[in-house]
């Protein structure tokens, strides 16, 4: 029986690529110095979905909120074998804090249902920016979905149940969960598939309306706002009849009731922001000699560190 | 819920897995204690489980002033519906200012859904609490004793302060390890109330099929001494020396999460972030470059000694002593060192 399965993913910093190089002479991370990435455990969340439409059929349904640049990740997932999908992106959804995405996300959910009952949301299990991991369960509290976190493999769907390995932390469970229902997938879950080079080929100019207004912008300087409207509109056009045309939401077209999205839905606000500063030479350089290494065990002795 | 209960007592949801009590819980008793003294409230426990009575006690011994203690044969064993239909249930009724979980894999399940459920904001891996005041720089608006929750963020590379100025309960998980265990009182008194929560059949979605326990190799928490290699050890061979170096200080082997990933040593010993946080009376790194990730799960060890041949390592940024060398040489010479003065 063919499955309706819907993947949110998000792009990040590579914050794992902080190293000496990303540092500036502050001792604070150089953001702009991380290249976007496709959050790692998502990657194995869309995997999973494409074992499971390769298993029994169906179709994957892959979803992004985030800037015009995020639809990086779009590309990435149709290259990798997702059928279709959509990035939510709307100013108003700024600022929002993991409550707030997450009803927006429900929202997306209940809207890419109307075509088909959806029958599995797929999540990473947390991403390398905030790592919070509180998205995915809230977003299956809010569609009333059970959720099975920490999911490492799907071993068989049947009847409408969906049987499961996770991680517990302390060992491992097998669980059974009715669907529909939401699982966040860890690392331990299958290894992503390379993308197809036929796909890249094909999907490397599918854009979105937003990512067109940027490249026309670029393109035609000194144009009047209607002039770049109507190419973006006829770039798009000619986009949309090849099925290249990435499909975007905003709020309104999921049916967002904004008082729960943004700054104005987020109940967590920021109060302060420190960088974390590395303290630098505080340390007493021992050389490579057997003599200093003998005197610093010494001390460590003396000050009972040692025995 | 988004009225601010100002009177609202400070909650620690704890955690009770197959019939034992979450380290986690207790350290969160003594953080809790010193919020609920602050504000001049109560410290409630919460704890679910087939059987409540015994560890109750221990959660008073350790300072809560009430446990509401949920009894059901189902409840022995976490799963997540029932766990967070019963708690959003009682923070609705008993409107908590504050309420803090374990940052474990079970808080970091239950407690999104449960602010989820009650509207409320969420911090995730809090590293430390405190009460304060704020201005609400959009409004202007000043709020007096709101729970600052403390997390690090972006990777390890900044430290946020959250705050929930007006939509309560404030909550948030707090990572393991963090928070000292607090001194056991025996003689401590507190009001332990039973109940019997309300679920039915349908409450619990998931039929757990099967589960099983898996006994950590190694307790890196309970180590006074931790010997960790990292990527620049270079093999599964090298990594010899990192063992022959925590046998001779009768220490735990560690590692970072490269040495890992690499198969060079179990993932029990990880240290770092997505590993163990520990807090030992020496640390020493080898061939660790020191990303935030591990020097988050390591930087409080009262003595860290780094020995890397990268002389502009970070891991020389928290290191008390550094030596820039080639590991092969340099471990042999401190175990002789070792041999000789002890």
């Amino acid at each position: 029986m063919p499955y309706n399965l819907v993947v949110l993913v998000k792009q990040v910093p590579d914050t794992k690529r902080i190293t000496g190089e990303a540092m500036r002479d502050d001792g604070t991370v150089n953001r702009g110095s991380l290249p976007a990435i496709f959050n790692p455990e998502d990657r194995h969340a869309l995997e999973l979905a494409l074992e499971l439409k390769g298993r029994y059929g169906g179709r994957v349904t892959v979803i992004t909120m985030g800037p015009p640049q995020a639809c990086q990740v779009l590309r990435d997932s149709l290259e990798r074998g997702a059928d279709e999908v959509v990035l939510i992106t709307d100013r108003r959804a700024a600022a929002s804090d993991t409550l707030a995405t997450s009803y927006i996300l429900s929202c997306a959910v209940r809207k890419a249902a109307e075509k088909a009952p959806v029958d599995l949301v797929l999540c990473g299990r947390q991403a390398i920016d905030g790592d919070t991991a509180q998205v995915p369960p809230q977003t299956a509290e809010k569609l009333g979905w059970p959720q099975v976190t920490y999911v490492e493999s799907v071993e068989e769907i049947a009847g409408g149940r969906l049987r499961a390995k996770r991680n517990t932390g302390r060992g491992w469970e097998r669980v059974e969960a009715p669907m529909p229902c939401l699982l966040t997938v860890t690392d331990a879950g299958p290894e992503p598939r390379p993308a197809s080079a036929k796909r890249i080929m094909a999907i490397k100019r599918a854009r979105s309306r937003a990512e067109l207004q940027g490249e026309v912008a670029a393109a035609m300087p000194g144009a009047t706002p209607e002039a770049v409207a109507a190419e973006v509109e006829k770039r798009a056009a000619a986009l949309a009849a090849r099925g290249f045309l990435i499909p975007q939401w905003t709020l309104d077209d999921i049916r967002a009731d904004l008082q729960w999205c943004g700054r104005d839905g987020s109940p967590t606000k920021v109060k302060r922001i420190q960088s974390v500063i590395l303290k630098g030479s505080g340390f007493k350089k021992v050389e490579p000699t057997k003599e200093a290494v003998a005197d610093m065990v010494h001390e460590l002795i003396e000050d009972h560190t040692i025995g | 819920m988004t009225e601010p209960n100002r009177k609202g007592d400070v909650w620690v949801i704890a955690e009770q897995n197959d019939g034992e009590l979450h380290d986690v819980s207790l350290e969160l008793l003594s953080k809790g204690r010193q919020l609920a003294d602050t504000l001049g409230v109560r410290l409630v426990a919460v704890l679910l489980g087939a059987k409540v009575q015994e560890h109750a006690q221990r959660l008073v011994q350790h300072g809560a002033d009430t446990v509401l203690a949920g009894e059901d044969n189902r409840l022995g064993h976490y799963q997540t519906n029932p766990f967070a239909k019963v708690v959003a249930g009682l923070i609705q009724k008993h409107r908590p200012q504050i309420v803090i979980f374990g940052a474990t894999p079970v808080g970091r399940d239950l407690a999104p859904r449960v602010a989820s459920t009650v509207r409320a904001g969420l911090t995730a891996d809090c590293t430390d609490l405190d009460i304060g005041e704020h201005v609400e720089p959009h409004t202007n608006q000043k709020y007096e004793n709101l729970l600052y929750q403390i997390r690090p963020a972006f990777g390890g590379n900044i430290i946020a302060t959250i705050v929930n100025p007006e939509r309560w309960p404030q909550m948030a998980t707090v990572r393991e390890g963090v928070m000292r265990m607090p001194d056991v009182d025996a003689k401590r008194r507190g009001q332990i109330t039973r109940f019997t929560p309300d679920l039915a059949a349908s409450d619990f979605a998931l039929k757990i099929l099967e589960h099983q326990s898996a006994v950590r190799k190694v307790n890196l928490k309970a180590a006074r001494i931790i010997v960790a290699g990292g990527a620049g050890v270079g093999s599964k061979e090298n990594f010899r020396l990192v063992w022959d170096l925590a046998n001779a200080l009768g220490g735990a082997a560690g590692a970072s999460r490269a040495a890992v990933d690499s198969g060079w040593i179990d993932k029990d010993h990880q240290v770092g972030q997505t590993g163990t946080t520990v807090r030992p009376a020496l640390y020493i790194a080898i061939g660790i470059s020191g990303a935030v990730q591990h020097r988050a799960g390591m930087s409080e060890a009262q003595k860290i000694v780094a020995i890397n041949s990268d002389p502009k390592a970070p891991i020389f940024s928290v290191a008390h002593y550094g030596i820039v060398g080639d590991l092969n040489r340099v471990i042999p010479m401190m175990i002789d060192a070792i041999k000789k003065r002890v």
